[in-house]
């Protein structure tokens, strides 16, 4: 159990590395969000109120799509370079390389939200979140929502020809349960929550992620073996 | 058409398809007219058979699934195939008879209830598992990848749909037979019956047909190896004719 955790923990080292030794994609990934961002606001139009009320929508739809070009090549060198057989020989236990690409992908997936949320609130309106620690919360569940299965349907389509088109229409369906979570337990924090809603929508955002995390961490050693 | 399963699937494909029809004849002509909706009720003997006999087909394919994926039996892969295809098919023609419904009683042609949108994300969800099907060519790895896409998407569907629940909701209580008159619950018993069977029947033709088609693939020879990658600064890895040109 503690080898898992080392060796989960060096698999995340090692792809932050990458990620870091690679930086100007990251930073692209960053741009992308951006970008996105701003066009929704074009497809929405200048009214300033419907753009502060979706502001959770934006945010959380322009973090989807990152994802899906994060994820893309989140296991591309290894496949590339044959390195996943080596690593799965080192012996690295699939579960270690599972949760260290999941958590190498969330965080990075809330290094973008770290930009994309002060540019949302921004050309949105939405203006000064009140309660930072609990959207960084909600952030970092979403992003971790996201991660595992992405990062798991990642690894079953790496060596498929039609990737590209397959992740995205694997795993949008899939985190239906989590977009709305996180774009509902969102918009609660920047508009206010009235009603006492927003526990419910993070436990649901909590119980997706344990789901998910616990049966993609499940299954993972069949995906790498096949 | 020699095989037993082929046999026994046009048999329940039949046998469903007279139920049906039964259930249907009962419905529109002898059960009387919904008291709140009308004609329009009638709809029932269909909609509600469709999304049982849906939801159970998924449910035999998650079950096929861990089959599949356990033991490594190519009939287990079928199975869960044959039961995705039926699911998938049913859930879309669910969400037909849904908009065609919801457009008098409710005067939209969809909204964002639970059942209704639960139902799309199912059929987007299975959908993609069939069109993954296609695009894998190793059989190992095709069993693999459909076992393992079907067991997480049915896992996600009561977590799709207390979400969607929770986010907004307009459908009526589900129907029961317990929640109407017995004259209704007649037709709507054997139509529900009926659908079963004929799915079930065509559950079992698609597996044949899918095991028909793994086995072909298994017996197929081995395609010739692929020529070496032309390498441009090894020479010894590249076509020799073609360096001494250059």
């Amino acid at each position: 159990m503690t080898r898992v955790f080392a060796m989960t923990l060096t698999i995340l080292r090692k792809d932050l590395l990458v990620e870091w030794r690679a930086r100007a994609q990251a930073v692209a990934l960053l741009g992308f969000a951006a970008v996105v961002l701003l066009l929704f606001s074009f497809a929405v139009g200048p009214d300033s109120t419907m753009l502060a009320k979706h502001a959770g929508g934006y945010l959380w739809l322009a973090l989807l799509l990152a994802s899906t070009l994060l994820l893309g090549r989140s296991l591309q060198t290894e496949v590339e370079t044959d390195a996943l057989e080596a690593l799965l020989l080192a012996p690295v236990p699939p579960a270690a390389l599972f949760y260290g690409k999941a958590l190498a992908n969330a965080g990075l997936l809330v290094m973008v939200a770290l930009v994309a949320v002060p540019v949302d609130l921004a050309i949105t309106g939405a203006g000064i979140v009140e309660n930072p620690v609990l959207l960084a919360l909600i952030v970092v569940l979403g992003a971790a929502g996201i991660a595992a299965p992405g990062t798991f349907y990642a690894a079953l389509t790496a060596r498929i020809d039609g990737r590209q088109l397959l992740l995205p229409l694997l795993l949008f369906p899939l985190v239906v349960p989590a977009l709305l979570a996180s774009v509902k337990a969102t918009s609660l924090v920047m508009t206010g929550d009235p009603m006492e809603q927003l526990p419910g929508w993070i436990a649901l955002l909590v119980c997706f992620d344990a789901i998910y995390w616990s049966l993609c961490g499940l299954l993972f050693e069949k995906v790498v073996d096949g | 058409m020699k095989s037993p399963l082929a046999i026994v699937g046009l048999i329940f494909v039949v046998l469903g398809m007279l139920a049906t029809a039964a259930g249907h004849w009962i419905g529109l002509f002898v059960a009387p007219p919904e008291a709140m909706m009308g004609d329009v009720g009638r709809i029932l003997y269909v909609h509600v058979p469709t999304a049982w006999a849906a939801l159970i087909f998924f449910m035999v394919a998650f079950v096929a699934a861990i089959g599949s994926l356990w033991s490594g039996w190519r009939g287990f892969d079928a199975a869960t195939t044959g039961a995705v295809e039926v699911g998938t098919v049913l859930t879309f023609l669910l969400l037909i008879q849904g908009s065609i419904w919801a457009r008098p009683t409710w005067n939209t042609w969809w909204t964002w209830d639970p059942r209704l949108t639960t139902s799309a994300v199912l059929a987007a969800a299975f959908g993609v598992v069939l069109l993954m099907r296609r695009l894998i060519d190793q059989p190992a790895k095709r069993q693999m990848a459909t076992a393992v896409a079907t067991i997480i998407a049915f896992v996600d569907v009561p977590v799709v749909y207390f979400s969607v629940k929770w986010w907004a909701s307009l459908h009526q209580q589900a129907s029961t037979r317990a929640s109407m008159d017995s004259v209704m619950g007649l037709p709507l018993g054997v139509a529900a019956l009926g659908m079963l069977v004929m799915g079930t029947g065509l559950m079992l033709l698609r597996t044949k047909v899918e095991l028909v088609r793994l086995a072909h693939e298994a017996d197929a020879p081995e395609l010739p190896p692929t020529a070496a990658p032309l390498r441009l600064d090894d020479p010894a890895g590249g076509d020799p004719t073609l360096d001494e040109a250059t």
